[in-house]
């Protein structure tokens, strides 16, 4: 237990049943987390990024214990979050929120901007009568919406706006740790050059730990100060951000950052980019060996048959894969 | 000077609402060459996707309607179409590949189904025939084991997949234009870069002019010749991809280039904002449509709207402000 860690998860696995028949017979599992560790230390930003269906929500609302997992353990300053009962966990929750990908499912249509943010200030008891509005009030002007505006519906805001009111329900509660589930791939990139500056403000002043989930991997640069990549419910990847971009390991992130696109035409035509052929492999089936090798531009014989373990290769930096083994 | 197949002229179309008239596309024109890549781009509500649909003629009145304009595909006024031509025209001459593949796609039909449907109206294809062109479509933008797919329903694929799908369809009559409605948004990177591919490959092997709709400048900047970029209804600038990226002459434009993160350039430094939020096109501000977000603004840009001028070979732009003050740094 290390006393700068925020959050430590050790072996988080999460496997979805699936079902088949009118009985409901078991007749797989979905492998959505599948043995994954890593740490988050205080007051940085934790990235965890990955193509759609790799496991990493499902990592982030564990984390949470918004699903349950299947094994594990999830320490939050070194109390073990999967061994709580319900009414231990809800008191937890305080110190952890989170941000929602999609500002237009994530908001009742039927409260107002201030009955959301507010709501959280009672169901835990934090606040109520003059100074639940005051709160209200200040929490806006945080996110840099008129609190005049506290009477609006949702359907009355933009989408950057709404991801805004999103962020302020998630600190109402004055939360040490945000986990932010695909904060702005919603949005236009203009906006999410806002809601981007945004959360890092916010973290500088409010001294928070967030876990940055996202796909896009030149978002994720610009705010985490450690990465981790995943792939099919593992992680094959951590390192600091910097030793991320400059020298990727892993051929999945190297293939994940020459897919991003540079805004220019010059530097962009004269990049080599190394098209992933084929879709995530279903992981209910995950491929044998190295989850990655059927796709890998690198993969060798010993891929197919032997599962690389996250090692670490040279300082903080950790890969899984047969090449650094 | 290469064959002009599509030329839109001052094309307006509006929106009466209860909340007033809304003026989607307000006075926009621009061109696409034969077997050209031009983008179209713009941030959400700026009237991308209405000025496409409006060239297919697919605005539901009421509410909207076009009003004025002109709207040339290889010299044929299209507004002045029957509604028979008009059907002729969609599909066998203009294609479109429509936002988020998962609702353009009809769930209870096979995707087979939904393809050879096309091609016996279109091409007059028997069954079989028509499946069996199906096949070929489907292994022409990439879905393995095709033969086999026809017969799945949309939600047995990826977004990927079904994005292949919808361009598989826009190719079923061979058209000579395709307009792509943000046909990457919501997918993977990687997957992003498969789709411009074979966007790109399409494009080169058979001459189809491709437009590219996006809000996202750094997506197609490898991919599209020219870039039209769009504020507000209305062009604010216009020219070849390696100028514009280069010297962008419009502060919004300067602006979108700033908000894209760059993996190529220090942490950081690059992100810069576009303050406020896009305007309400139900009540434009007077004079130029952008002043209020911007920062060279001057007293005659809130007075008076520009017009697209020329600022160099190929290159025009709608501004009042000095083009030399505008610096890299947003």
């Amino acid at each position: 237990m290390n006393n700068d860690h925020l959050v430590d998860v050790e072996n988080l696995v999460m496997y979805f049943p699936v079902t088949a028949g009118m009985l409901g017979k078991k007749v797989g599992d979905v492998k959505a987390v599948d043995n994954v560790s890593f740490f988050i230390k205080k007051g940085e930003t934790f990235g965890l990024v990955g193509e759609s269906g790799c496991g990493k929500t499902t990592t982030g609302r564990c984390i949470l214990r918004l699903n349950e997992i299947t094994s594990g353990k999830i320490l939050f300053e070194g109390q073990n979050l999967a061994e709580m009962k319900d009414r231990e966990l809800r008191r937890m929750r305080r110190y952890m929120q989170l941000i929602f990908q999609d500002p237009f499912a994530s908001l009742d249509p039927r409260m107002t901007a201030g009955e959301i943010i507010g709501e959280p200030l009672l169901v835990h008891g934090v606040a109520k009568g003059k100074e639940y509005e005051e709160l209200i009030d200040e929490l806006l002007r945080m996110v840099e919406i008129d609190p005049s505006m506290a009477g609006r519906y949702p359907h009355e805001f933009s989408g950057g706006q709404r991801q805004r009111i999103g962020i302020a329900r998630a600190l109402a509660v004055r939360p040490a740790f945000i986990v932010c589930d695909e904060p702005v791939s919603a949005l236009d990139v203009s906006i999410q050059a806002q809601i981007i500056t945004l959360l890092m403000k916010l973290r500088e002043e409010l001294d928070l730990t967030y876990l940055f989930i996202a796909h896009d991997l030149s978002v994720v640069r610009n705010i985490s100060d450690r990465v981790a990549v995943m792939y099919l419910g593992k992680i094959v990847e951590i390192t600091t951000s910097d030793e991320l971009y400059s020298h990727p390991l892993h051929p999945y992130t190297i293939s994940l950052l020459s897919a991003v696109p540079i805004p220019d035409p010059v530097v962009d035509r004269a990049r080599e980019r190394i098209i992933l052929t084929g879709d995530l492999p279903s992981p209910v089936n995950p491929p044998s060996g190295c989850p990655f090798h059927p796709r890998c531009y690198q993969a060798r014989e010993r891929c197919k048959t032997d599962r690389p373990e996250l090692k670490h290769v040279e300082g903080e930096h950790l890969v899984a894969c047969n090449r650094y083994a | 000077m290469s064959e002009r197949i599509l030329d839109v002229k001052d094309l307006r179309t509006c929106f009466f609402t209860e909340n007033g008239v809304v003026k989607a596309v307000d006075g926009l024109s621009y061109h696409v060459d034969k077997g050209e890549c031009v983008g179209l781009v713009g941030e959400s509500a700026c009237g991308k996707s209405v000025s496409a649909m409006s060239v297919l003629r697919l605005i539901a009145y009421p509410p909207g309607i076009i009003v004025g304009g002109e709207i040339k595909f290889k010299g044929e006024d299209l507004l002045k179409a029957s509604e028979e031509r008009m059907r002729e025209i969609r599909g066998n001459h203009i294609a479109m590949v429509f936002q988020e593949p998962s609702t353009s796609l009809n769930p209870a039909l096979t995707v087979g189904r939904q393809i050879s449907e096309i091609l016996e109206l279109h091409r007059g294809m028997g069954k079989r025939a028509a499946l069996k062109e199906c096949v070929k479509l489907l292994e022409l933008v990439g879905i393995p084991d095709a033969e086999r797919r026809i017969d799945y329903h949309p939600y047995q694929f990826s977004g990927g997949m079904q994005q292949r799908i919808m361009i598989a369809m826009a190719l079923s009559c061979n058209p000579e234009l395709i307009i792509a409605d943000e046909p990457t948004t919501s997918l993977d990177v990687t997957v992003q870069a498969q789709i411009l591919e074979i966007l790109a490959k399409l494009r080169s092997e058979y001459g189809t002019a491709v437009m590219i709709i996006t809000h996202n400048l750094g997506v197609v900047a490898r991919y599209v010749d020219r870039v039209n970029v769009m504020y507000a209804g209305g062009l604010v600038e216009t020219g070849r991809t390696e100028t514009m990226y280069a010297e962008p002459k419009h502060p919004y434009t300067l602006g979108l280039l700033a908000s894209v993160p760059r993996l190529d350039s220090p942490k950081m430094e690059n992100l810069r904002v576009i303050k406020g939020l896009p305007p309400n096109l139900a009540r434009l501000p007077k004079g130029c449509s952008f002043a209020p977000r911007c920062n060279y603004a001057v007293e005659r840009c809130r007075e008076e709207k520009p017009v697209l001028e020329e600022v160099g070979e190929d290159h025009y732009r709608a501004c009042f402000c000095d083009a030399d003050r505008l610096k890299r740094r947003f």
